[in-house]
């Protein structure tokens, strides 16, 4: 079964349409990259899968988005409940602005969980899984502010890990940060692909390349072509998608 | 969280939010309501052409017209004061002044506004009129003169922080524009910036204005308890506010003609204060328009 | 004489004429600070601060006038407080794009130009009168708390404004509701911006005097309030009694009452006004 689904699904932002008819299905424990030119709405459709889009005044939605099989924008579907499953990495780092341990507990505070020992050992647990531990096993008590923009980012994907979400929404994860950092994040991604389903929007061709095992080309709120990875960035079927991807227009 | 936590969340916030609504319709109605008894009692034509204002002597008459008169001539000496002082230094802040110089003015000016007006009073009438009597053989201990120009002194703050603001609110691209024509500072500052920024400096005038006739302890203090239908500034005159004050400190009961004729004096004050600052709402509005 | 040079020293007289203004409002607060100094600061001691108002100037005290000015402090701070910020909270957090909250926004910004003896008047009718609790601390504490009202509300807004975006979407995205949202992160991000509104606006109540003699605040009062039900005075009536008086005794008091007035109102001034820089500072995340 897909672990996320979306069927016919148009977007409009007041009288303006920004998705067009777009279908695509999403494989359990797989990374999907969507790519393609600024504006061609790759990341409002990625904000559909998480409902983040709700709090534009003048979003407008029609079709189906599923997970796993249950459409999320029911009316009996708790957008809060939902959005445990399902976590979000924003472009640029947004820590909040309170200590490392704070951060990571906070998903697990606002579901009402007060024991410590559970706390302490989902801190230890994320970060050693965002491979960030190391750095900050020390200063947990330190503001999240203080750490470099690739440590703020990998913390970021700490607090999302901690809610044990299943799906993990990337937006531009690393498009803010040095090539080092970014590099850290990437390796991050490549491993979390083990227990999560991962979609990634990234404007960094090479990074779609890297991490993805399929890639979907969006273009002018269409989705032109999603497919392996491997067949978008060698053999791809439609001559948009060949255009973008050999750099001839972006 | 359940969500009939949040719902209920939210409707006690709204409640809170509905307590200014409360406020505004409790306001008016305490007006309206006291000042509809009072009508009962005195014709709208008497209260509106009368000019004599004279509830609390024997020979009764409730002629609005000599503290209006008071109201406004206190009022007219204090923008006087305050619109060409205050309008200056924000100009000279913003065009002149070396930015060190400004960072130290701005705070000490938010000083000046922070000053309880009681304190404004005393000022009146312990530094400033003994200080205009020197000069003006002849003026009279309370007076309109030296209230009206101790309330321009503590409007200076409001009407110069506001403009300031409206002039910094310029586009840069405009003032080196007519520097690059060859213009001088002054030339840029009042054939450029000021008329940019008008809207602006009109409604901190106007607000000022507001502030003015709504102000009760320095015109209470210093410029006396006479109501009288002049514009002579040296001899003591009576405000709208100064009459609520002379009637609460003493000794009116309640439901009395007497009592009733400061809501009457407050209704003529509200309706002022709401043409003035409904004025200013809807320059600002325009204004805001305007750069957007 | 070609016109540049007119030109010039045009501009160069309004340079003065500017720096004389400027000059001018400076000058008159530091005369205004000096005279009140000259004149109050010998007769402060500690038994005008404990003593009881008396007709005689040189035995008169604050201690009723100082202690309802606290009252009226704590009064107001826990009646203003909770309704401001919430009503600020629901207007940029909840209410936005609805008909009620454009409503409610004009009217908030007219009620903040309603000349404050106007309070006075509603006061008088609706705690005085109606509620029943005639010239009492609580009635003198919920009629400045309306009065402070707009103030608190505009500033919580200011500083819930200022909370960048990506928080509110980080905290959301968590799965956070949105009451968590504003109680866990926006309200602790904001804190210093709502504070320092807090404080400015109990800084103008503990100097409001009109709207209290309005409500029936005492000018002379032999008793420390002790309850909120208590009648009460307050600094600023004891001020404004005293300079009513033609005695040049009761100058200087005024004189001395005022110094313990101003004394107040710039600490707060100043402890907001560093709370402000603070946040400011540490805004920029």
């Amino acid at each position: 079964m897909n672990k996320l689904e979306a069927q016919n699904v148009n977007v409009y932002y007041g009288a303006n349409k920004v998705i067009n008819d777009i279908s695509i299905s999403i494989k359990p424990n797989s990374v999907t990259a969507f790519i393609g030119p600024s504006g061609c709405g790759k990341s409002t459709f990625l904000r559909l899968f998480n409902r983040m889009n709700d709090y534009i005044d003048i979003f407008k939605m029609e079709g189906k988005v599923e997970i796993d099989g249950k459409n999320i924008y029911d009316k009996n579907i708790r957008v809060e409940e939902l959005r445990k499953q399902i976590g979000m990495v924003f472009q640029k780092p947004n820590p909040f602005p309170k200590s490392i341990y704070e951060n990571i507990v906070y998903g697990l505070r606002i579901q009402g969980i007060k024991d410590k020992n559970i706390l302490d050992e989902t801190v230890e647990k994320s970060l050693k899984q965002a491979a960030l531990w190391e750095e900050v096993k020390d200063k947990l008590k330190n503001s999240a502010l203080a750490l470099s923009g690739g440590q703020q980012q990998r913390l970021c994907i700490a607090r999302t890990l901690a809610v044990e979400p299943t799906v993990i929404l990337m937006d531009e994860p690393a498009s803010a940060l040095d090539p080092i950092s970014s590099a850290k994040v990437e390796e991050l991604i490549y491993e979390l692909k083990n227990n999560y389903t991962i979609v990634i929007v990234t404007h960094n061709m090479q990074q779609a390349a890297r991490v993805s095992d399929t890639t979907a080309f969006f273009y002018m709120g269409e989705l032109i072509e999603h497919d392996a990875t491997k067949l978008i960035f060698t053999n791809p079927k439609n001559e948009r998608t060949q255009n973008y991807v050999t750099g001839r227009f972006g | 969280m359940p969500r009939t936590k949040e719902r209920l969340i939210e409707v006690g916030l709204a409640a809170a939010a509905l307590v200014t609504i409360l406020t505004t319709v409790g306001i008016i109605w305490v007006l309206f309501s006291q000042t509809f008894e009072f009508f009962s009692n005195v014709s709208i034509i008497s209260f509106l052409t009368d000019t004599q204002w004279t509830p609390l002597f024997a020979d009764k008459h409730f002629g609005i017209l000599p503290l209006v008169a008071g109201t406004f001539l206190t009022t007219l000496i204090a923008i006087l004061v305050a619109l060409p002082i205050g309008l200056t230094i924000a100009i000279y802040l913003n065009e002149y002044a070396p930015k060190s110089f400004r960072k130290i003015v701005k705070p000490l000016l938010e000083i000046l506004a922070a000053v309880p007006t009681v304190v404004y009073g005393f000022f009146a009438l312990a530094v400033i009129t003994p200080f205009l009597q020197n000069l003006i053989p002849g003026m009279a201990g309370f007076n309109a003169l030296s209230a009206g120009i101790v309330m321009g002194i503590m409007i200076i703050p409001l009407i110069t922080s506001m403009s300031e603001d409206a002039l910094f609110a310029v586009p840069m691209s405009l003032r080196e524009a007519s520097y690059g024509m060859g213009s001088t500072r002054l030339q840029t500052a009042f054939k450029v910036m000021v008329p940019a920024a008008s809207s602006g400096i009109i409604v901190s005038v106007i607000l000022g204005i507001s502030r003015a006739v709504g102000e009760t302890m320095i015109v209470a203090i210093a410029a006396g308890q006479q109501p009288r239908l002049t514009l002579n500034p040296l001899v003591p005159i009576e405000t709208i506010t100064t009459y609520i004050v002379q009637v609460s400190t003493g000794d009116v009961a309640h439901g009395s003609l007497e009592y009733r004729t400061i809501f009457a004096a407050g209704m003529a004050l509200f309706v002022f204060t709401f043409i003035l600052n409904n004025i200013s709402y809807w320059v600002k509005k325009k204004f805001q328009e305007k750069y957007e | 004489m070609n016109s540049a040079v007119k030109n010039r020293i045009k501009d160069n007289a309004f340079k003065y004429f500017g720096i004389a203004c400027t000059s001018f409002g400076l000058l008159m607060l530091a005369i205004f600070i000096g005279n009140i100094l000259i004149e109050g600061v010998a007769r402060i001691d500690w038994d005008f601060i404990t003593n009881f108002p008396s007709r005689n100037p040189e035995k008169a005290g604050i201690l009723p006038a100082l202690v309802g000015t606290l009252w009226i402090m704590g009064l107001t701070a826990i009646i203003a407080i909770p309704l401001g910020v919430s009503a600020g909270v629901y207007l940029e957090e909840y209410g936005k794009k609805s008909r009620l909250a454009n409503i409610l926004e004009i009217n908030i910004s007219n009620l903040a130009g309603v000349p404050s003896i106007i309070y006075g008047l509603l006061g008088l009718e609706i705690f005085g009168r109606i509620l029943g609790m005639g010239g009492s601390l609580l009635a003198g504490a919920s009629t400045l708390s309306l009065l402070i009202l707009p103030i608190i509300i505009v500033s919580t807004r200011e500083a819930l404004k200022a909370v960048p975006k990506s928080i509110k979407e980080a905290s959301f995205a968590m799965g956070a509701s949105k009451w968590q949202t504003i109680w866990y992160q926006l309200l602790p991000a904001s804190f210093g911006g709502v504070i320092t509104g807090i404080i400015l606006a109990l800084s103008r109540a503990i100097g409001e005097t009109a709207p209290l003699i309005v409500i029936g605040a005492l000018a002379y009062v032999p008793f420390v309030p002790a309850s909120p039900t208590d009648e009460f005075s307050v600094l600023p009536i004891q001020i404004f009694n005293w300079i009513s008086r033609p005695q040049k005794g009761f100058a200087i008091n005024a004189a001395s009452a005022i110094i313990i007035l101003l004394l107040v109102t710039f600490v707060l001034n100043g402890v907001a006004m560093y709370l402000r820089n603070r946040w400011q500072k540490k805004v920029k995340w």
